[in-house]
């Protein structure tokens, strides 16, 4: 088989794998907690009784394994179960605010990797000249602050001040795409800054480590101009490091997502984890962070993948 | 090594003053700060007066004084996990290096799955299992912290472990204990110390988020983080109160940020 | 009729930036260079030959600069022209051929396509027509498939051939100049004859000047009409190389030659039917269970007091049987023995004793000694560790031990590795073997580094140490003319097998195993005919 497909199939297994590793610690974890999901449920009102009947109907009864993949059945039919605290079903709560942390999350990688991936090359070209320190120090800033005060920071400019953007973003089902693009604009700023300085100066630093390499100066000692040996000789071998770099940083904004969502009362998929985990609604939290990890695995997967493939010393077998 | 302190770029020697000076808040508070950590003193949500610096909060009391208090509790808190993250990563690091062979791979493969949930949420998970005191707050974010020093710590040992000099030690006879901690940790102290002040910064920005959440310190101790979520509604009414815990934040955040640059740009040797 | 050189550098100066001010790399250097010209660069590591030779196309590296001087090329100033200017001149003028070809190459494009990048751009030639040129180019170069070879990868392409490839590259605007920076250094003695042969056929065929930077004397005087010596960034001395070669000025030239001549004295050959004192017999192993044997049935006999040689090019598998008889390779057939005694095949587990007969020296100084233990622990462990000595006679001991590698115990004893030279490291890693009180000592590559009279200091160290504490030494290196030097008994390996063992002098001279033969005449000889000899001898059998 082709090194290549070969090394791809056993990469996208070991995702498979690593997802099913992790569902089983999420549901493992549940086991941990002192009592169990009935008497969460039926809290102070519980009863010997109650709690046997509740537990039978809930199937609790049977055992872990079992319930485990019953639950992993479930879900891969799209049945996450049922809230501990409201009885509803999650799936429903889940299915609005998926697409709205996707949307927000959409929007800011839309405008910070181009900028990012720009910047850092920029940078990295100009090494120490006035615009890389420059930009080094605004980025060093940027990643030192928590998001939730830039987001306030951004809300006392833009909405209380200046009042172009609201502080609160409800988005619900009957908004227009230009009225959600106005409502998501700040928060997914907020996202966008802190992604944008830590993709620019991780881009930056593969660039440059690039730069040094013995082909690069060989290519300027052929007769390359600047821009020549940047586009033609080393770009086609930075593809790999800089997507990397990308991966990386989705992975950070998902975490930076849930942050930014309470901050602006956004009603997505972190706002309600934050709310389950406060109200211990725990097979909320289990959902929910069922879906973020599998996210982070996915990207991290296709990162790897366009790694392989972009790698000439694979893709052109000895 | 004095050449380089002379040589020290403006923005570390921001970074060092930043440091000292939250260090001697923080030791000193009971003598700097005018009012008790969680005494009621006065009406809620004062302006900035004489009488109170920047103000009171939503329950009355003092803010620069519960400011000056956070810094204790705060840095603390960060300073504790980073210290238990550390040793663990580092241990295990330095373990799985020296004896190679199985026991890398089994523990590379658990950090690996640890790895492959964000931090924030696996915290968010186990504090809903277990509880949100302070004690869990250390122990969940120092053990999660401790993949990715563990990470680090191992690359940076892999590398020494394949020098000759500790083949030659390891021919000598030379025990385990031996290697580990006289042939390869002196080596991978420099930029383990670089790699302490970054992941400090990752872990007080997790730590401060989740008392953000309201699932960290719990009240009435003073935390900046939890101050930020205490007093936010006071944004929409344009005071600017709420962003001075998170800006304390930010600045040490910066601060330490600056020096580890600093510190990398040397041990680099990059030219200017 | 004169005519006016094509390249005239008139007392350059360059220059590199650094914390404690500038330091200078050429220190005022001049040389004419007229078309069709060879003109050899030698020195040691640190002479400048490097920095020379790209300044002579104007090319500084980062942090680096002309501070003074002129290069004038065909009547252009390249010191005072501008970027574009210089440019212009290169692949089309001059050209560049790297020291490491693999590193050169780009990984992302085929070999043709970075052969035709420039033709195609700066002579705005046809595509298929370069093609076609490059494919004459590489069939010059004596490279197998030239017709298909081209579109491979780098990668793909091993390292003689991607030399050669990077020459016909250099080659394919047909400039008035190429520089060759080192270019068979990193390569094995069989096949750096060939690039050689091949550079020299290109280089008189299209009459180009050539500056060849080298630090093998053998080699330069196969290449060079002229040579020119530098030491530290300046000129010691320069000659036609016949000349050169016969009858050298300078007291350092001359020392750069006398470095082969050095021979351990000769010892009677051992009794026959007396124990070898390490002896491996019909040993295999393999890395991992599944993996190729890397030793097929090596077997040979090291006696008492002697210097056994084990020779061969990279992947022969010298080192490997050095680290089988260690115990650092388990081996997974035959028998390793010391005094007739079989060592069990993992040094963990060996004895005390064991371990302590049987020590290596490492071939890197600045990776075999830990940088942050001072020179008095780094010998001092293992005076503690296999004597038990502690305190006072510890100290003793190690300060005996310095002394007997001629390094003042006063000033190294506090030392770090750090504050000394590749040749003072690879003496205290010569005290520290001795300090366990071997009776044997495997020196891997223990030169291999170093250069030419340091390399020499170090060799008549060892004999010397060898004498005074009678010691044995499985000596591994590729160079032939260190067996010449040192070696009473020599083993020739190849590929993981043993071609021929023997005393050296059986072995050095015919007739020889043919593997042995390839070996022994592909080493370049001080003689400018060497080459020209060589090759029509192999083009005739």
């Amino acid at each position: 088989m082709h090194a290549v497909l070969k090394m791809v199939v056993q990469r996208v297994a070991l995702g498979v794998l690593t997802l099913l590793v992790v569902s089983a610690l999420v549901f493992i974890s549940v086991e941990f907690l002192p009592g169990d999901v009935a008497e969460q449920i039926l809290g102070q009102s519980a009863t010997p009784e109650t709690l046997a009947a509740l537990r039978d109907q809930l199937g609790l009864n049977t055992p872990p394994v079992e319930r485990y993949f019953d639950w992993l059945g479930g879900i891969l039919q799209g049945d996450f179960g049922q809230s501990v605290i409201s009885q509803r079903p999650i799936t429903e709560l889940l299915a609005q605010r998926l697409g709205n942390t996707l949307s927000l999350a959409l929007l800011a990688t839309l405008i910070s990797v181009p900028l990012a991936v720009g910047l850092g090359i920029l940078a990295a070209l100009k090494r120490n000249t006035w615009v890389d320190r420059t930009i080094n120090i605004g980025t060093l800033t940027a990643i030192s602050f928590p998001e939730y005060f830039v987001a306030y920071g951004l809300i006392l400019i833009f909405s209380v001040k200046l009042g172009w953007f609201p502080s609160i973003s409800i988005v619900s089902g009957t908004v227009t795409f230009a009225e959600r693009i106005h409502l998501t604009l700040l928060p997914a700023l907020t996202l966008t800054m802190i992604v944008t300085a830590h993709m620019m100066r991780m881009t930056r630093a593969s660039i440059i480590n690039l730069l040094a390499l013995p082909y690069v100066e060989m290519a300027r000692l052929k007769g390359a101009s600047q821009r020549r040996v940047v586009v033609v000789h080393a770009l086609p071998n930075a593809i790999a490091p800089i997507v990397n770099v990308i991966a990386l940083n989705i992975a950070y904004m998902i975490a930076g997502v849930v942050i930014v969502e309470v901050v602006f009362v956004y009603p997505g998929l972190g706002q309600l984890l934050v709310d389950s985990v406060a109200k211990r609604d725990v097979t909320v939290v289990q959902a929910a962070c069922l879906i973020f990890a599998s996210a982070f695995i996915i990207f991290n997967l296709v990162a790897d993948v366009i790694s392989i493939v972009s790698n000439p010393r694979l893709l052109h077998r000895k | 090594m004095t050449r380089h302190l002379r040589k020290m770029p403006l923005t570390a020697l921001f970074g060092f003053a930043v440091i000292f000076t939250y260090a001697c808040v923080a030791i000193f508070a009971p003598l700097i700060a005018p009012y008790p950590e969680t005494a009621i003193v006065g009406p809620e949500y004062m302006p900035w007066s004489d009488e109170f610096l920047l103000g009171t909060d939503s329950l009355g009391r003092d803010m620069l004084s519960r400011l000056i208090y956070a810094a204790r509790n705060t840095l603390g808190i960060a300073i504790a996990t980073t210290l238990i993250a550390f040793i663990l990563g580092c241990s295990a690091a330095l373990f799985a290096a020296t004896m190679q062979g199985w026991v890398d791979q089994v523990i590379s493969r658990i950090v690996d799955v640890m790895m492959s949930i964000p931090t924030l949420i696996t915290s968010l998970l186990l504090l809903t299992i277990f509880g949100t005191s302070v004690l869990n707050l250390i122990l969940i974010i120092a053990l999660l912290y401790s993949t990715v020093v563990f990470r680090i710590a191992r690359a940076v040992a892999m590398g020494i472990v394949v020098m000759d000099y500790v083949e030659a030690a390891r021919i000598r006879g030379e025990g385990m204990f031996w290697i580990m901690f006289r042939e390869v940790l002196p080596n991978a102290a420099t930029p383990l110390v670089a790699e302490f002040g970054l992941r400090f910064t990752f872990v007080f920005l997790t730590v401060s988020a989740l008392s953000f959440l309201g699932l960290g310190v719990q009240p009435p101790l003073a935390d900046w983080g939890a101050m930020v979520r205490e007093n936010a509604s006071l944004i929409t009414f344009g005071d600017l109160t709420p962003l001075l815990p998170a800006g304390a934040i930010a600045l040490l955040t910066l601060a330490v940020n600056f020096i580890v640059d600093w510190m990398l740009h040397v041990a680099s040797g990059l030219k200017d | 009729m004169t005519q006016t050189p094509l390249l005239t550098i008139t007392d350059l100066v360059i220059q590199a930036q650094s914390d404690d001010g500038p330091k200078t790399l050429i220190d005022g250097l001049s040389l004419a260079l007229n078309k069709g010209e060879v003109l050899g660069l030698i020195g040691e590591s640190g002479a400048g030959k490097s920095t020379f030779g790209l300044g002579a196309m104007g090319f500084t590296r980062d942090g680096c600069g002309f501070a003074s001087g002129s290069v004038i090329f065909d009547g252009i100033e390249l010191t005072q022209a501008s970027p574009k200017v210089r440019r212009g001149l290169r692949s089309t003028r001059i050209a560049y051929v790297a020291q490491s070809a693999a590193a050169s190459f780009n990984p992302a494009y085929s070999l043709i396509r970075q052969y035709s990048e420039f033709p195609v751009l700066a002579e705005g030639r046809d595509r298929s027509a370069v093609e076609a040129d490059a494919v004459e180019a590489y069939r010059r170069m004596h490279l197998p498939n030239p017709e298909d070879i081209g579109f491979r990868y780098p990668h793909q392409v091993s390292g003689g051939q991607l030399q050669r490839a990077m020459t016909a590259m250099a080659m394919a605007c047909k400039p008035d100049l190429i520089i060759f920076d080192e270019p068979t250094t990193a390569l094995d003695v069989t096949t750096q004859i060939e690039v050689l042969e091949a550079i020299r056929e290109a280089v008189r065929e299209f009459n180009t000047a050539a500056i060849y930077i080298t630090h093998d004397l053998a080699v330069v005087s196969q290449m060079a009409d002229r040579i020119m010596v530098l030491r530290h960034g300046n000129l010691v001395e320069e000659a036609p190389t016949a000349k050169m070669m016969s009858d050298p000025q300078e007291e350092y030239t001359k020392s750069l030659w006398a470095v082969r001549s050095f021979k351990a004295p000769a010892k009677p050959l051992p009794d026959a039917a007396s124990t070898p004192l390490v002896s491996l017999k019909n040993v295999t192993a393999r890395y991992g269970p599944a993996g190729p044997d890397v030793l097929q049935n090596v077997s040979f006999d090291l006696h008492k007091g002697r210097t056994m040689a084990i020779v061969g090019e990279s992947g022969s598998g010298k080192t490997t049987s050095a680290r089988c008889a260690m115990g650092l390779l388990p081996r997974s057939a035959g028998d390793v023995l010391l005094d007739g005694v079989s060592l069990p095949p993992d040094y963990h587990k060996r004895n005390k004793t064991q371990l302590q007969q049987l020590q290596i020296i490492y071939q890197m100084a600045d990776t075999a000694l830990n940088p942050k233990q001072k020179i008095s622990d780094i010998i001092g462990r293992p005076v503690t560790f296999y004597t038990g000595l502690r305190g006072r006679a510890r100290t003793e001991r190690v300060r005996d031990l310095l002394s007997a590698i001629d390094l003042d115990p006063n000033v190294y004893f506090d030392r770090y590795p750090g504050e000394l030279s590749g040749g003072q490291k690879q003496r205290i890693g010569i005290a520290r073997a001795l300090a366990a009180e071997p009776r044997v000592v495997i020196c891997d590559e223990v030169t291999s580094a170093l250069d030419q009279l340091v390399a020499e200091g170090i060799l008549r160290l060892l004999v010397k140490l060898q004498q005074d504490f009678d010691l044995s030494y499985l000596f591994i290196t590729h160079d032939i003319a260190t067996v010449e030097s040192i070696a009473d008994d020599v083993v020739v390996m190849q590929k993981g097998k043993v071609v021929e063992a023997g005393p050296k002098d059986q072995i050095m001279a015919p007739p020889h195993a043919p593997y042995t033969e390839l070996l022994l005449s592909s080493v370049p000889e001080m003689d400018p005919g060497w080459l020209d000899r060589v090759v029509q001898k192999r083009a005739l059998g």
